[in-house]
């Protein structure tokens, strides 16, 4: 496509993308309004079913099919991430435990920060899982703590501790029960009130986004601390690079 | 705990008188001061040179989107944008740009101590 054709045909969705939402945008109630009729309605129909935390009740009954969309897209990122980010030929994969990977030089003090705040951490976010249907979080939140607190020992420079933390495998075996466990609790009850089973489901998506969060980051680092270029189309331009650099 | 406060709130609301928990102008400052805070951390991110310092710039701005979140009195959106936009993007953007740079040439600009340990096993 010539650049010319592409700037008109991004000029003309832009143009009627920005129409749109203007007329969006005004039709829209005024910011900080009395006028809710969303809100009443999704807020009625969790206090009929008894539901103690009105968000639980909309996103696990009332749009429950939205959620089982976005924790299977989760899911979907989380494989792609396994199937794409592998070590493949002219890479090899430098064993963990060789290296002391991390922030090269660790300040003390960031150190132990790293190390008290990783329990804590942890503990928040199976609070924030476990107590979801009574107050603000869930298993998403929960989830996405839980996933991001374990590399708090990255922080710390201790990369090694942190692959032994996170075996690989393990996290995607839970990954894939906990979103099967997900989709069959989701379904089993569906047009049902889904008051009883919120802390369950809580349970079942805080394990999947926290193990797909871990496999998504993990796969990452693996890339960007352990896979290296070994193949013969890798070398002799790294070796062209290198060479004024280093001494003989 | 907010949850619960929240529907009581909203109780006068569904016998049809409003009421609204978001009125007075200490709401209204406080909602103009996270607005304004988000545009001014989003032009810096836009603003920032170089891609590293562009993430790390990335996660002050989804700290102060969490907070914009808190302030119009949505806990759970707050929360998840402070994991994602605070941590988890901006470490895989970091973790993008490291995996390519080192990709590109292989090793020789990369962290002190992988070189080093590099020409020890030469």
């Amino acid at each position: 496509m010539k650049a010319r054709t592409r700037v008109t045909l991004f000029g003309s969705g832009a143009a009627g993308t920005a129409a749109l939402f203007t007329a969006g945008a005004l039709g829209l109630p005024a910011f900080g309004g009395a006028l809710h009729p969303y809100a009443d309605r999704a807020v009625r129909q969790a206090a009929a079913q008894g539901t103690p935390n009105a968000v639980a009740s909309v996103t696990f009954d009332q749009r429950a099919f939205d959620t089982l969309g976005e924790e299977l897209i989760l899911l979907s990122a989380a494989v792609a991430a396994v199937v794409l980010l592998r070590a493949v030929r002219q890479e090899e994969q430098d064993a963990g435990g060789s290296h002391r990977h991390g922030p090269a030089e660790v300040p003390d003090a960031l150190r132990t920060i790293g190390y008290l705040l990783l329990p804590v951490t942890l503990a928040a976010g199976v609070y924030i899982v476990a107590h979801g249907h009574q107050s603000p979080g869930g298993g998403f939140q929960g989830g996405v703590v839980l996933g991001t607190a374990i590399h708090l020992l990255y922080l710390a420079g201790d990369y090694p501790a942190l692959r032994r933390l996170r075996p690989i495998p393990l996290f995607e075996t839970a990954e894939a029960v906990a979103a099967a466990a997900f989709v069959v609790l989701a379904l089993a009850a569906a047009g049902w009130a889904a008051t009883g089973r919120v802390p369950a489901l809580n349970g079942a998506v805080g394990t999947e986004v926290g193990c797909a969060l871990v496999l998504l980051l993990g796969k990452f680092f693996e890339q960007a601390l352990l896979v290296r270029e070994t193949g013969p189309a890798a070398r002799p331009g790294a070796r062209a690079a290198g060479d004024p650099r280093e001494p003989p | 705990m907010t949850t619960l406060t929240a529907v009581t709130s909203y109780a006068p609301a569904l016998d049809g008188r409003a009421m609204d928990a978001l009125s007075g102008p200490l709401a209204d400052a406080l909602i103009c001061l996270a607005l304004a805070l988000a545009a001014l951390m989003a032009t810096a991110v836009v603003l920032t040179r170089g891609t590293v310092r562009q993430a790390i710039v990335l996660s002050g701005y989804g700290l102060v989107l969490g907070l914009l979140f808190l302030i119009l009195q949505a806990p759970d959106v707050a929360m998840s944008q402070i994991g994602v936009g605070t941590v988890l993007l901006p470490l895989i953007v970091v973790l993008a740009l490291h995996a390519t740079r080192r990709h590109r040439d292989t090793g020789h600009r990369d962290t002190g101590h992988r070189g080093a340990e590099k020409e020890t096993r030469r």
